[in-house]
């Protein structure tokens, strides 16, 4: 295996280890294969993105003009499968989860490394098939697959589809195990799980969800294709089946998967927080066990997608109450970082910025989620914009968010490189600004009436749905911007030195970029974690480095 | 009589994988995460037998009368051979950690041909429903109460056979590759994860398999 | 996982024991015992499934973090079948969602 080279030699760091594409292709560095997902996420995010900018141009007149019903269903269909399967699930975990959670521990690699070598190959191939599904014809089942028109009556690629997300499920299963057995077995000594910093913890619980639910989709997926490609019954109610079944089996693993999605971006905002405010986090303990408990909550509620659908009133009840409980670690959250920021050393720095914004843009949604729980609330607006208002506020408003504050705080460390901070802090402003632009009209939209899922709506929503329009062109451009310059500094950034933002955090002793092996030698491990009160706290800003 | 090759190959078991400190750590996280991925396993035949539970409990006397078409002495001996097949099994895993090649090996292989003999069998019972026009579809031919809720125990059948067939061969496919392991002197007292956690997967499978057998054969065994 | 070895007369022991289960799970379900045939069947396979994880798969020798593993997948499953079958089980009982 490499050993650490020589400081005189230029080959210092994990990216110029070993040159050519089959030192990428065939890695087994988990900082590379980070950067392989960086990479593939990043393409299905513009493809997502393109299906969105489609919906919302066709959105901006109540007529059919741009596209026709039939397309406008695979349009809305193709994007949610995009998002969802191969962005939002993926993304913090497989890009900063993979980069950073054996540094954050100690540790030289992930527990099984050739596993997440492969886990990055599986995630590829269930892309293009899904991409092969959308190209030759597509999908217009919604990205929920409902039985029995996915099996019976839609004439579209949807064997293909669900062939496409069952494969890269094995992707996310395979990230979830890798994670759970490094954290379990591989900490530093010293390294006790209450001196984890909270965002192990959050992958820690991300794994949870993503090994027990992610099993569940795959053979819901598997029956729906058996159902379909041999025209026999499991949910077809022709044939004797219940189609509600299949609502319960997809949603016991989709109502988790918003957990996948937002637990490793609160992880993200408890470090980037901590840092920028030079504060240990409050209450490091109940942060900790929340993430568990929105795990454990998180299993429990998912009817809450059901009020409507035929399910038992009495079964609706019970999912009701507890998706009200569920709430509760997240407001936890929410109430321990402000009190972080309280009598805090505030500075703005853009992975700040996206923090902010991620904490008032997430509690908008987690309240309005609070509406959706009450069936009484629900039963009226099921359906409608209400509710893609309500979990874009979470995804973008709260996820995606989250995911650009961190990919902008742990840059340095990854490339060894700044961004141009006043580009950087322009741009979360521009996403901030027009995001809400974008969903904010949609809430008005959806309590007003406004179904979701149609290419027409009646003339009087058109004012708010051209806000919206609006705002999703302002918030593209909001997404290039990072595109950009974060390329552009992989070239011209200015270098950095181990620590830039004077963070705690083991990831923060290695040089930037950090070297093959991470450690030269193990770190033991004898501080609590976000120790920026205690003397020994890293000085912020680092002083001008030398070059690396 | 212990049988350990060389010193080379002993040197060979000794070693760990750079990102572990030690052998004991490997070993720790390598059984850890078969059992993790166990649980996935469980999960995901979980979906189906949920569905099992919930139209079972709905439908209860189609599932009975669907239930006594399959023959239970075929689904009795299947059972048989497999908790065989997991004796032999834990009797190879047994021959890895005594550092005993020929039992090992040779486990291995009674192992392979007893889920050999399951799947052969299995293939009897599925050509049998085929000819009697039990699979589920448009030749679907069946005389009993309530055809439309039969037809759902027969999707499932051949739903949760087909996948546990499946995992029986991806487990014949990890033994064989074990055998060729343990031909080359890879396996002994010092190193023997994969036997073990292989070992755990065929369990597995045969764990899902006990519960089968009851759930799909015996249903209405009583019913004459 | 432990490096406990099994002697191989405990594996033909239990295995012994899986066979008499076996056939007393066959038995048992000749007779129409009504809501108890499934009681007995599915206890049976309970036991049967002890039997091959405790010793075939060791976990009785294995570390607590391989039992709270396999405990908290199970309670997971148990879940999932649970709050599944109280929605059909319940339909029409506290009146329609939808008129």
């Amino acid at each position: 295996m490499d050993t650490v080279a020589d400081t005189a030699d230029p080959r210092t760091n994990y990216l110029n280890a070993d040159y050519g594409i089959r030192s990428w292709l065939l890695t087994t560095d988990h900082k590379r294969i980070a950067l392989l997902y960086l990479v593939s996420v990043t393409i299905m995010f513009v493809v997502g993105g393109l299906f969105a900018g489609a919906i919302r141009l066709e959105l901006l007149t109540p007529g059919p003009d741009l596209v026709q019903s039939d397309t406008y269903n695979k349009l809305f269909t193709m994007h949610g499968i995009v998002m969802v399967f191969f962005f939002l699930i993926p993304s913090i975990p497989a890009v900063l989860g993979n980069f950073l959670v054996p540094m954050m521990i100690g540790a030289r690699d992930l527990a099984f490394p050739r596993i997440n070598l492969l886990s990055w190959y599986i995630y590829v191939v269930g892309a293009l098939f899904t991409m092969w599904a959308m190209l030759t014809g597509g999908v217009d089942t919604g990205w929920t697959f409902y039985t029995p028109y996915s099996t019976v009556a839609s004439n579209t690629k949807v064997i293909t589809a669900a062939v496409g997300i069952f494969i890269t499920g094995f992707s996310s299963i395979l990230t979830g195990l890798n994670f759970i057995v490094t954290i379990h077995r591989m900490r530093a000594p010293g390294l006790t799980w209450f001196r984890l910093p909270l965002f192990i913890w959050a992958h820690y619980a991300t794994s949870l969800i993503m090994v027990l639910g992610t099993p569940v989709l795959a053979i819901t997926l598997a029956l729906v294709g058996i159902e379909r490609g041999f025209k026999i019954g499991i949910f077809d109610p022709a044939l004797g089946g219940d189609p509600i079944l299949f609502q319960h089996l997809f949603w016991f693993y989709s109502h988790p998967a918003v957990y996948i999605m937002i637990l490793p971006s609160m992880g993200v905002i408890s470090e980037v927080i901590t840092c920028f405010a030079r504060k240990p986090i409050f209450g490091y303990g109940f942060i900790a066990v929340s993430s568990l408990a929105i795990a454990l909550l998180g299993f429990l509620v998912w009817g809450h997608h059901m009020f409507v659908s035929g399910q038992s009133v009495y079964a609706g009840l019970i999912f009701s109450i507890l998706s009200f409980a569920v709430a509760i670690p997240s407001a936890v959250k929410v109430f321990n970082w402000t009190a972080t920021l309280y009598e805090g050393s505030v500075s703005f720095q853009a992975p700040m910025l996206y923090a902010l914004g991620f904490i008032g843009l997430f509690t908008i949604g987690g309240l309005t989620g609070l509406f959706l729980a009450t069936t009484g609330v629900d039963v009226h607006v099921h359906d409608t914009y209400f509710i893609v208002a309500h979990f874009h506020y979470i995804m973008v408003g709260g996820a995606i968010m989250g995911y650009l504050g961190g990919i902008h705080f742990w840059w340095p460390k990854m490339f060894g490189r700044r961004y141009p901070e006043g580009w950087a802090r322009m741009a979360a402003l521009i996403v901030f600004i027009g995001f809400n632009l974008t969903f904010f009209p949609q809430f008005i939209l959806g309590y007003l009436g406004m179904p979701r899922r149609y290419h027409v709506y009646p003339p009087e929503f058109q004012v708010l749905n051209v806000l919206s329009t609006a705002g999703a062109s302002i918030l593209g451009i909001g997404y290039l911007l990072p595109l950009t310059y974060l390329v552009w500094s992989l070239r011209y950034g200015a270098r950095v030195g181990a620590n830039p933002w004077g963070a705690t955090g083991l990831e923060w002793t290695t040089p930037s970029p950090p070297p093959t092996e991470n450690f030269p030698r193990v770190p033991v491990v004898s501080e609590p974690p976000y120790a920026y009160d205690r003397p020994a706290a890293p000085p912020y800003p680092e002083p001008e480095a030398k070059v690396a | 009589m212990p049988e350990l090759g060389a010193a080379a190959v002993l040197q060979e078991q000794l070693a760990h994988q750079h990102q572990f400190d030690d052998v004991e750590q490997q070993r720790e996280a390598t059984s850890l995460g078969m059992w993790v991925f166990l649980i996935t396993e469980v999960m995901f035949f979980g979906g189906m037998f949920t569905l099992y539970v919930v139209y079972r409990a709905l439908y209860p006397e189609a599932f009975a009368y669907a239930s006594h078409h399959l023959d239970i002495r075929l689904g009795a001996t299947n059972t048989t051979v497999l908790i065989t097949s997991s004796l032999t099994m834990a009797l190879a895993v047994y021959g890895a950690q005594v550092g005993r090649r020929r039992l090992l090996i040779g486990a291995l292989l009674v192992t392979m041909l007893l889920g050999s003999v399951f799947l052969v069998i299995k293939g009897f019972e599925y050509h049998h429903k085929f000819a009697e026009g039990l699979v589920p579809g448009a030749g679907f031919t069946y005389e009993g109460p309530d055809t439309p809720h039969a037809q759902l125990f027969f999707s499932l059948y051949f739903a949760l056979t087909g996948f546990h067939a499946l995992h029986m061969v991806i487990g014949l496919g990890l033994l064989t590759w074990l055998v060729l392991g343990a031909r080359r002197d890879r396996f002994g007292p010092a190193y023997h994860s994969p036997v073990e956690i292989c070992g755990l997967y065929w369990h597995f499978v045969d764990i899902v398999w006990i519960f089968l057998f009851p759930l799909l054969y015996l249903v209405g065994f009583h019913l004459h | 996982m432990s490096e406990h070895v099994v002697s191989p007369r405990v594996y033909v022991g239990i295995f012994v024991v899986l066979l008499v289960l076996t056939a007393m799970t066959i038995a048992s379900a000749a007779f129409d015992m009504g809501a108890m045939n499934t009681v007995v069947a599915l206890a049976i396979a309970v036991a049967k499934a002890l039997l091959v994880a405790l010793y075939f798969m060791h976990v009785r020798y294995s570390p607590r973090l391989t039992w709270l593993i396999i405990s908290g997948g199970l309670f997971w499953l148990v879940i999932l079948i649970t709050f599944t079958l109280s929605d059909p089980l319940t339909r029409g009982l506290l009146g329609s969602a939808t008129p």
